[in-house]
Formats: structure tokens, C-alpha cells, sequence
């Protein structure tokens, strides 16, 4: 049996020259140090993405997309596919896992100051890359087309509505029509299997390119310790060592989305009633609360203008400046790490108690 | 009336009218502005308080104002003239205060007049008067009782409004109010020896919750029962077609069933003798059998054939109850546990309907029919049960699986763990 494995893997390195990699692979090293815990979190929000793929594929081997088809058909995976309760319970709490996991990578990235040079782009391409999953909840949210999302997505599509002069194109890209319907249902699905993922495939591919090729950046303050005493730099072997700690990282999270999807399997709902009134409290996903419930609040006018135009235009806002981050914040002192941490901080605490208002407002 | 006012009184009165006329034909507006003749009576009227008081408000929203006719309609004269004297001449054919007793006919001058009634409501009946002198009330009146009910008393007066709107008396939903004025007063119904619980047993009716609670217009209302215009007390052989006006199949189970003879001849009224008739309840199963709440041990005694299948049908009204319970206490804690039940939920559906079905064919009171509907209910209340203990079996698999997965993770995890501080070691 070892000779036989010995064999074909000789036979691969003939023509693939896999000894080539492997030595590349452990020549490859991770820096150790007091941060160094949050290197992971990239690795998992991957992992994430993966289990996303893996479910998402599998969902598609039943579901059907149309007004009125997909509510039964995730009734059928959810009651008569073998496991078929598991597999979308773990897509649907991966999907909330995947976007928080997404915003604690950008965050532990934003306070380690590793979007600095020359890393500008794997930040840029990140910050898209969490846009996209953002992308991929709402387009996902209305696959089962029950009541909630119906509403949900009837909500979400109304706000970028708003947008002088482009608002109104925006909602009918987005609806493929003046109403949710059918024809709204079959464009996310759309969205969801076919282009985010073709972008996001891209994107991926393109930002742990760039983390090979830069390596993974050390903290400013610990990057100065080592240039001043070399002696104190540590390193661990990107392969096996750091590989085999993102894996026990990785069985961790298995663990807790297969205990998720046990103890809290994701409910169905009841099917999309197009002429039933909307329920009363309705909000949209957790990663969306925050807005909306600053919108909800948000006078209806400031200064004269229309104040959810304002606040539309202040995430965007928001959205840019994150987006651009490396290109605006160029300095490389101690005070000006103070200074972005700091609105950093600031806008983490807004997302956070507005988020906890809006799971707790009537 | 204005002829003991003095001359200067009068050129007063006459100059607050046409001073009044004027200011209303700059502000009048709307339906009731365009509606209107000339009514100079309202103009006066408006002015004086209570009872000769009518105020432009009221009277706009008054059914007959609205379709353009005045006060002289009614009470004669001509409303056109300004002129108090001429307004109320007798030679105009001014009649003053309408008496109760010429009520009736007065209303039935237009009412009764189809040719009339046409131009403003061709839908409106017209046998409205016809209909009164065969009611209680019609025939208490023709024999000179002043104290019965005569139009105005249900219609009103000068707020007379259209039955349809909600504010009229004889709205649906105001009508059991409007019937309590008299009814429910038992000094004023003493000299006719009648009960006046009626209006208290009907708020504690299941037509009463329909209709008030509700909000079901279609709900019986005193009326329904006992007619309008022509409204009578339904007699012993004939409370079943009242109520079999609504409750179709009760009624046509209950007249091919054996009772109907029986209760015919011993001067039970149909459906009254069980479920009585203003204070009607929610029936319940309990109200069949031998129990202390059924109605059966009224005619039947314990071990006669009647009372063992007045039981053996509380029974299957009961097991089948019962069964449908078990099953919504099942899903709806398999619900709770995060499992998908949604279609056993809706079959749940069908067996309520059946038990339905069963609490309609008790009308029959043949064992056989009622039979069918539970065993009806009773199969699909053991699948439902059956979906729900699957369910729960699924949840406990589910627990176990997860058991197994976290310990077989737990076991990669340390095997790691160790393996990676070996080579670190090494």
C-alpha cells in the first residue's frame, strides 16, 4: 500500500514537480508574536466561504427557483432530504458566521494597521470581498421566498431607492420590476449562485495571492521592536505548523456550526403571502440592523434635505472611506495609528449599540 | 306660533333669517349645500334649543336632507318663504308637531309609494307600512296604544340617517341597543308582561361576540330573528326556519332526525330547547350525553336507549377533541424545538374540520353519521401524531448525532494539538 502510494506520488512529482512546492510550502513562515491570534481569522473566514460553497452546491441539487416553487422546495429539503435539514441549518448559520467573521478580519486588519504599504490592494480587495458577502446575505435571504424575507428584501431594496437621480434604476435592477416578484426572486438567485460567486471566486483568488506574496504583515509597533534587536524576530513554519493550527481553528468552527444547526436549526417561516399585509416589526439581518435602525431614527429632514438620502449618503460615505483607507491614511506614526484606531473604535461602538437598539426596538 | 310675537319681534326674527340665508348661501359647501331647497325653517329652528331645536348639523346628515327634501315634507308648510306666516300657514298645509299615532302613516305617504320611492332608491321596498300592521307593534297601534314602537321610534327623527351608516339606530350593530330602549326597560314594559332580559342575554350571546367583538355585520341582531317592520315573536314550529336561515345543515339533520316529531309534540321549540335563544353560547361538546351540562337528561334518564347514544356520541365528539390536542401539543412543541412540522400542521386542519363536520352531524343525533365525520378526524389526528412523534425522534437523533460529531472533533482537535507540540518539541 506505501509503495503504491510512493509510487503515484513519484509519478505526480515527475510531472508536476510537487518536491518543488513542498519545499516552498515549508520554506513559507508565519510571524509569532503577541498578535498573532488574529492571523487566523482570515484562514476562517475562508473556511467559511468554503462550507458556503460545499452547502450552497448541495442546496442546489433541490431547490427550485420561483414564487412558487422555492418555499416548497426548501420544505422538502427541510422534511424529506435525507440531512437535507442539516445542510441548509449550516448554510444559513455559516452565511451569519461568514459575515461576522468577515467584519472581525477587516477590523483585526484595520487595528494591526496591516492594510499599510505595500499591502494597499490585499486591503482594497478585501474590503470588497466583505461587500460581497454582504452582497450574498440579501440576495440569499429571499431564496426561501417566506413572509420575512419577502418584507425583508420589499425593505432593503426601498432604501437604495432613495439615491437621487440613480435610486430608482437601482430598484428596478434590483426587483426586475416595480414589485417583488417571481422576476425578483429568479434575479437573486441568479446573483447569489452565478455572479457574486464568479466576483467573489476572483477576488479571493486575488487577495490570498497577494498574501502570499507579501507575507503577513507584523504590527508597527512589534515590526520596530524587531528591526531594533533581530534577535527577538520569531517566525513558526507556514507549513505544517501554522497549517495545522488554522485546521484546529477550523474543526472548532465545524464543531460549533454542526452544534448550531442541531440545537437551533433555521426555521422556514410561512410562504410569501404577495398580498398580506407586512408583519408588524419586521427588520432585516443582523448585519444590516445597524443601518436600518439609523435610518428608522434619522429625522425625515436635516438642514432642509431629505434625511434618509443624508444617511444613505453617509454610509456610502463610510463604505469609501474604508474602502480607501490605505490611500488616505499614509502616515506611519504612533499618532496617527492613535487617530484611526480611535474612529475605528468610534464607528465599531456605533455598529454595535445601534445594533443592539434595533434587535431590541418594538 | 309667531303670531304672539310682537311686530318689532317679528321684523327682528324676519332679519336674522334673510341676514342667516345669506351667510349660509356664501359658506355652505358640500353635498348637503347642493342637496338642499330652500329651508327657512332650519334657519329659524337651528336657533332654538331643545325640543323645537334642530341644529343644520343634525339635520345635514339626515337621509331625506340629503336627498334634497325639507322640513315641510314632513311637518307641511312651505319652507321657501321667509315669511314666518306663511311658512307655517295652515292654508300651506302646515301641520305643526307631528302626533306618535299618525307616525306610520305619515312615513308610509312617501314610503309606501312606489311610484315615489323610485326616483330616490328603486332598491327600496315598500311594503315597509304593510309589514308594521301585521308586527305587534302595527297592531298595538292600530288598536290606539300610544306607547309602541312607531317609525321614528328605531329610524330616529330629525337625525334619521341611512340604515348603512354606522351611526344610524338601525345599523346592524346599533340595532339591539335601539330595540333595549324599550325592551330592556322593565317599568316600561310591565303592562305587557314580557321579559326584559333580553338585550342582557343577548350581550352574553355568541351573535352578540360575532357581531360587536367581531365585527361580522351578517351576525344575528334582534331583527334578524324577529323581523323589522313586521317583527313578531317566533312561534314554537317555527324557530327552526329562523335559524335555519343561517344554520342550514343544523336545521335539515335536526328535521329528518327523530326529535323533530317528539319535540313538535311536546311543544319544545327546535333549536331554542338546547341552546336557548337571546343568550346563546358557544356550543360545547358537554352540552351532548349525561353529563352534568348536557341537555339530554332533560327528556332522557341514565341506561334508556336515547341516553346511551346521547353518550356514545360525547364520546367520539370527545376522543376525537382530544386526539386533535395531543397532536397540536406534539407539533407545536416539535415546533418549538426547532423542527419543521408545517405540513402535519396543516392536516391538523382537516381534522378540525371534521370534528366540525362531526359537531354538525350531532343535529342528526344518528350515531352513524356522527361516526363517519370522527373516524374521519380521528385518522388523520394519528397521522398527524405520527408526523409529530417522527419529528421528535429526528430531534433526538439529531442530539445524539451532535453528541457523536463534537466528541469526534473534540478527539481531531487534541490529536492536533498534540501532534503540533511533538513536532515543535522535536
Amino acid at each position: 500500500m506505501a509503495s503504491m502510494a510512493s509510487s503515484v506520488r513519484s509519478w505526480l512529482d515527475e510531472r508536476f514537480h510537487l518536491e518543488d512546492l513542498k519545499a516552498l510550502a515549508q520554506k513559507k513562515t508565519v510571524p509569532l508574536h503577541r498578535y498573532s491570534y488574529w492571523y487566523f481569522l482570515g484562514g476562517m473566514t475562508l473556511f467559511l466561504f468554503g462550507v458556503q460553497v460545499i452547502t450552497g452546491v448541495l442546496l442546489l441539487l433541490y431547490y427550485r427557483p420561483g414564487a412558487d416553487e422555492a418555499f416548497e422546495s426548501v420544505q422538502l429539503i427541510m422534511t424529506q432530504v435525507q440531512f437535507g435539514w442539516l445542510i441548509r441549518s449550516i448554510h444559513s448559520w455559516s452565511a451569519n458566521l461568514l459575515v461576522f467573521m468577515a467584519f472581525a478580519h477587516l477590523f483585526s486588519v484595520l487595528f494591526l494597521k496591516s492594510y499599510r504599504k505595500p499591502r494597499e490592494l490585499t486591503w482594497v480587495s478585501g474590503v470588497f470581498l466583505l461587500f460581497l458577502m454582504l452582497g450574498f446575505g440579501f440576495s440569499g435571504y429571499l431564496l426561501p421566498w417566506n413572509t420575512l424575507s419577502y418584507f425583508a428584501t420589499k425593505v432593503g431594496t426601498e432604501i437604495p431607492a432613495q439615491i437621487p437621480i440613480v435610486g430608482r434604476p437601482i430598484l428596478l435592477f434590483l426587483r426586475g420590476g416595480e414589485e417583488i416578484t417571481g422576476s425578483t426572486l429568479t434575479r437573486m438567485f441568479g446573483l447569489h449562485i452565478a455572479i457574486l460567486p464568479a466576483i467573489a471566486t476572483f477576488l479571493i483568488v486575488l487577495h490570498l495571492g497577494m498574501i502570499q506574496w507579501f507575507g503577513m504583515s507584523v504590527p508597527p509597533g512589534i515590526e520596530a521592536d524587531w528591526g531594533a534587536t533581530p534577535n527577538r524576530r520569531r517566525e513558526i513554519r507556514f507549513f505544517p505548523n501554522f497549517v495545522l493550527r488554522e485546521l484546529m481553528a477550523w474543526y472548532v468552527a465545524l464543531g460549533l456550526l454542526g452544534a448550531l444547526a442541531a440545537l437551533f436549526p433555521w426555521t422556514l417561516g410561512v410562504k410569501a403571502d404577495l398580498f398580506a399585509p407586512a408583519p408588524a416589526g419586521i427588520k432585516p439581518e443582523w448585519y444590516f440592523l445597524f443601518m436600518f435602525q439609523t435610518l428608522k431614527l434619522i429625522p425625515a429632514k436635516i438642514l432642509g434635505l431629505d434625511g434618509e438620502v443624508l444617511g444613505i449618503i453617509a454610509f456610502g460615505l463610510v463604505g469609501a472611506i474604508a474602502l480607501l483607507l490605505p490611500f488616505l491614511d499614509r502616515g506611519n506614526s504612533s499618532s496617527s495609528r492613535r487617530w484611526v484606531a480611535g474612529m475605528a473604535c468610534l464607528f465599531l461602538g456605533y455598529m454595535v449599540a445601534m445594533t443592539v437598539y434595533g434587535w431590541v426596538a418594538k | 306660533m309667531t303670531g304672539s310675537l310682537t311686530p318689532r319681534a317679528q321684523r327682528i326674527l324676519r332679519t336674522g333669517i334673510v341676514v342667516k340665508v345669506l351667510v349660509a348661501s356664501f359658506l355652505s359647501c358640500g353635498q348637503f349645500a347642493a342637496a338642499q331647497a330652500k329651508n327657512s325653517c332650519l334657519d329659524y329652528h337651528s336657533s332654538l334649543p331643545e325640543p323645537l331645536g334642530v341644529s343644520a348639523d343634525v339635520f345635514s346628515q339626515n337621509i331625506h336632507a340629503q336627498k334634497g327634501l325639507t322640513c315641510a315634507a314632513c311637518h307641511g308648510g312651505d319652507a321657501s318663504s321667509d315669511d314666518p306666516e306663511k311658512a307655517m300657514s295652515r292654508a300651506a298645509g302646515w301641520k305643526g308637531k307631528i302626533e306618535r299615532s299618525q307616525i306610520p302613516e305619515l312615513c308610509a305617504s312617501c314610503h309606501a309609494d312606489a311610484e315615489l320611492m323610485k326616483k330616490y332608491n328603486p332598491r327600496l321596498r315598500v311594503d315597509q307600512f304593510q309589514q308594521y300592521k301585521t308586527s305587534v307593534h302595527g297592531q298595538r297601534w292600530a288598536e290606539g296604544e300610544s306607547k309602541v314602537a312607531v317609525c321614528t321610534d328605531c329610524h330616529g327623527v330629525h337625525e334619521l340617517r341611512a340604515p348603512s351608516d354606522p351611526r344610524s339606530k338601525v345599523h346592524p350593530a346599533n340595532i339591539a341597543t335601539t330595540c333595549s330602549h324599550c325592551h330592556a326597560g322593565a317599568e316600561y314594559m310591565k303592562p305587557y308582561g314580557i321579559k326584559t332580559d333580553q338585550f342582557a342575554n343577548y350581550q352574553e350571546s355568541v351573535h352578540h361576540e360575532a357581531m360587536v367583538v367581531r365585527g361580522d355585520l351578517s351576525a344575528p341582531t334582534c331583527t334578524t330573528c324577529h323581523g323589522n317592520h313586521g317583527a313578531t315573536p317566533p312561534g314554537v314550529a317555527n324557530v327552526t326556519n329562523v335559524c335555519s336561515n343561517c344554520h342550514v345543515f343544523q336545521a335539515q339533520l335536526f328535521d329528518a332526525s327523530p326529535h323533530r316529531a317528539v319535540f313538535a309534540a311536546g311543544g319544545f321549540p327546535g333549536c331554542v330547547t338546547c341552546h336557548s335563544n337571546h343568550g346563546i353560547k358557544h356550543p360545547t361538546d358537554e352540552m351532548i350525553g349525561m353529563g352534568e351540562k348536557a341537555f339530554c337528561v332533560q327528556c332522557h334518564t341514565e341506561g334508556d336507549e336515547g341516553a346511551k347514544k346521547a353518550v356514545a356520541m360525547h364520546d367520539r365528539l370527545a376522543s376525537l377533541a382530544a386526539a386533535i390536542a395531543a397532536s397540536d401539543d406534539l407539533l407545536d412543541h416539535a415546533e418549538r424545538q426547532g423542527m419543521e412540522v408545517s405540513q402535519a400542521k396543516l392536516q391538523q386542519a382537516q381534522a378540525r374540520d371534521a370534528l366540525l363536520k362531526a359537531r354538525v352531524a350531532v343535529h342528526s343525533f344518528r350515531d352513524v353519521d356522527l361516526k363517519r365525520d370522527t373516524d374521519a378526524g380521528l385518522a388523520i389526528a394519528r397521522q398527524t401524531r405520527a408526523a409529530g412523534e417522527q419529528a421528535m425522534a429526528e430531534w433526538k437523533f439529531r442530539r445524539v448525532g451532535l453528541g457523536i460529531s463534537v466528541l469526534a472533533i473534540a478527539v481531531a482537535v487534541i490529536g492536533l494539538g498534540l501532534y503540533i507540540r511533538n513536532i515543535e518539541a522535536s
